[in-house]
């Protein structure tokens, strides 16, 4: 039922305006060992109501861009050099100090894989629901109480009026991390980006999170980023992905026209490597040599050409550029697999 | 793999307990137990290997501990084989260290990083091995190409090397005494996605190649379901079913192996539009303070009345097949009273 509310929604997805728009946003950061070029050139958009997963390994760049466009990143060792965030109407990145913390935690919401290490244990769960509440949206401490109270039964947690008081430690690592989801929805965002945050959980409260994510999206119709490694959770909650390689994105599509007919050889690899409980199963797991690249430099080659199988000399010489491959959908790849192979 | 039951197991567990006191008040006195590992039975064959699966704090790490015995346990048999680790003193558990190995999850953490590879792999050879300097840089050099390290990296320091290659540092001081039986904790968790598969190959080529038995402990059910013969499902200290892979994962018996398997996500979203899940309610409880009865009961979408008051037992139910649940307990009949007699002999 929800799930077919879902897909009509996204099939007029592509005609609104975007909430969020992105556009060649660069940042490096500077070392004593010499540069890491973290993000390079990424562009995407979220159009209101969507969820955009957003996939990569560990150090492809998928938590630096989101980090970059909201200014969390110190400067030094990171500067954001180039692109511009438009949010709003604002560009994010030439937005002064206090226009940017109207939005972080405001219009734009946030949660982080480590519910632990994201929320102060020492102050009590009902002040760290309430302070973006008063400092954002000036309710009074009875009104924020209200709210709050609110806020944590949205999220299922049961009991909520006593649970306020409670620290969190008093919590469990999924009922942490419902916390973590009611603060970032306190006021009422436009946008949540969520960086893995069902990574530190087990199966099974995994997929308590992911079913009050996908009611929530029904109740609220905010847009949400959903950043992860596992293609598995972004398959049952996006509409739309990106995929993330050496600081740029490499893929971009609807989540069936993804994973039905991926055009980039890592996608393609990556979907191959990872085997499943359900199905037939493989003898062998298919292995994607080698390991993933450090951009030391801006890229002047294709980040992936050392693990591709469908090198050519070209892959060597240029960084290829994002083409459209089908309807919604680019690949950064001078490769061009038939359809539906 | 063809497993012949027949055989005497290379490793036998047998009501296994791990017990950790909790001392509290004033006078740090013992006030209860953490019962990590509460009476737990299984056999690993040779050439086997039996995956360990569990969420955490499920009890499943303390296990592979115990089983080496890096802990001294509270209670049960473990036989590694033939001899009794259990109650074995240091000095005769020393002796046995060769034959039975541990690979860590962190390979980040289980490498010192003030010694080089060669001297991190070569470190069991030195303890355990009489060999002459060169017989031992040589063989050192043998397992690095064993496990595709690059010989020419031998004298480099651990953090030099990514994830994935040190993991392969750690496989390879596992394997430099020839031992029969490893314990493989959580090898990969902490890789990625590109990465894990690559080191499961290796660890699966390596079996193969020198007839290694693996009690391989992880979380990830998709992986276990590629490497594992048989699969151990662990909820809260205890064994809940024990089954060969393919009947666990096609027709898993325990309602708690039902839900795990329904939680894993799965990456087609044609299939995971029409994936029934049932998704527990609450968490787990404190392993401190079990519930009575079965300790699924809190939690359990089938739960009966009987299984709030009485612990079910851990039988076979179908050949090779344990589960301890009520739903699929043998009727106390007469005439399964025997039947259920002759499985209790084999499991106590």
């Amino acid at each position: 039922m929800p799930r077919g509310d879902l897909s009509d929604q996204s099939a007029d997805l592509s005609a609104l305006q975007p909430v969020l728009d992105v556009q060649n946003l660069k940042t490096v950061f500077k070392t004593r060992s010499g540069e890491v070029h973290a993000v390079n050139s990424v562009s995407f958009d979220v159009k209101p109501g969507e969820l955009l997963g957003v996939v990569g390994e560990s150090g492809s760049g998928k938590s630096v861009t989101m980090m970059s466009l909201i200014g969390l990143l110190p400067s030094p060792p990171a500067d954001v050099k180039d692109g511009r965030v438009i949010f709003d109407g604002v560009d994010l990145l030439k937005a002064d100090a206090k226009t940017l913390r109207s939005v972080r935690g405001g219009k734009i919401g946030f949660v982080f894989q480590d519910p632990m290490t994201s929320l102060n244990p020492v102050f009590t769960v009902g002040f760290q629901i309430a302070e973006p509440l008063r400092k954002h949206m000036g309710l009074g401490k009875r009104a924020a109480r209200a709210r709050s109270v609110e806020l944590l039964e949205l999220v299922g947690i049961p009991d909520a009026a006593r649970r306020l008081s409670d620290y969190p430690h008093q919590f469990s690592g999924g009922m942490r991390q419902r916390v973590m989801i009611a603060i970032a929805l306190a006021c009422d965002p436009k946008v949540l980006i969520a960086d893995e945050p069902t990574t530190a959980l087990d199966v099974t409260i995994q997929a308590q999170i992911l079913e009050l994510i996908k009611d929530l999206r029904q109740k609220l119709g905010m847009a949400i980023i959903w950043i992860t490694h596992d293609l598995g959770v972004i398959a049952g909650i996006a509409d739309r992905v990106v995929v993330m390689y050496g600081g740029q994105i490499v893929e971009q599509a609807p989540v069936k026209e993804l994973f039905g007919n991926p055009q980039h050889p890592y996608t393609r690899a990556l979907l191959e490597t990872i085997p499943s409980v359900r199905g037939p199963r493989e003898d062998k797991l298919n292995v994607i040599e080698g390991q993933p690249p450090i951009m030391g430099a801006a890229p002047t080659a294709c980040p992936f050409r050392a693990r591709c199988s469908f090198r050519h000399d070209r892959c060597d010489r240029e960084n290829p550029v994002r083409r459209t491959v089908g309807p919604g959908h680019d690949a950064a790849c001078f490769h061009e697999f038939s359809h539906g192979a | 793999m063809a497993l012949d039951m027949k055989t005497e197991p290379l490793v036998r567990v047998q009501n296994l307990k791990m017990h950790f006191p909790i001392y509290g008040g004033l006078l740090q006195r013992k006030v209860g137990d953490v019962k990590a590992v509460d009476g737990i039975s299984f056999d690993i064959y040779e050439g086997e290997t039996l995956g360990l699966v569990g969420e955490s704090g499920c009890g499943k790490s303390t296990v592979g501990r115990a089983v080496l015995r890096l802990y001294d346990i509270t209670d049960g048999a473990i036989r590694i084989d033939g001899d009794d680790i259990a109650t074995a003193d240091a000095g005769k558990l020393r002796s046995m260290r060769p034959l039975m190995q541990m690979i860590f999850q962190d390979p980040q953490a289980s490498l010192n990083p003030r010694m080089t590879v060669a001297d991190i792999i070569a470190e069991p050879l030195r303890e355990h091995v009489k060999m002459s300097k060169i017989e031992r840089e040589d063989r050192v050099l043998e397992l690095m190409d064993q496990v595709g390290l690059n010989k020419e990296f031998a004298n480099r320091y651990p953090h030099e090397f990514s994830g994935g290659q040190r993991q392969r540092i750690g496989i390879a001081r596992a394997l430099a005494l020839n031992p029969k039986f490893i314990v493989c904790d959580e090898p990969i968790a902490a890789l990625d996605v590109s990465i894990q598969a690559q080191v499961v190959n290796l660890l699966e080529e390596l079996q193969d190649r020198l007839g290694l038995t693996y009690l391989f402990i992880s979380h990830d059910l998709s992986m276990v379901r590629h490497i594992a013969d048989r699969v151990a499902v662990m909820y809260l200290g205890q064994i809940a079913e024990l089954a060969p892979r393919a009947e666990l994962y096609e027709a898993p018996l325990h309602p708690y192996t039902q839900a795990l398997l329904s939680a894993v996500p799965e990456p087609d979203p044609n299939i995971e539009e029409q994936v029934e899940r049932i998704i527990l309610t609450g968490d787990v409880p404190s392993p401190s303070n079990p519930p009575q009865g079965c300790n699924f009961c809190t939690r359990c979408p089938q739960v009966m009345e009987i299984c709030k008051t009485v612990e079910p037992q851990f039988q076979e139910v179908q050949p090779g097949r344990f589960v301890a649940c009520h739903l699929h307990q043998i009727a106390e009949n007469a005439a399964s009273e025997a039947h259920k007699s002759i499985q209790q002999g084999e499991i106590t």
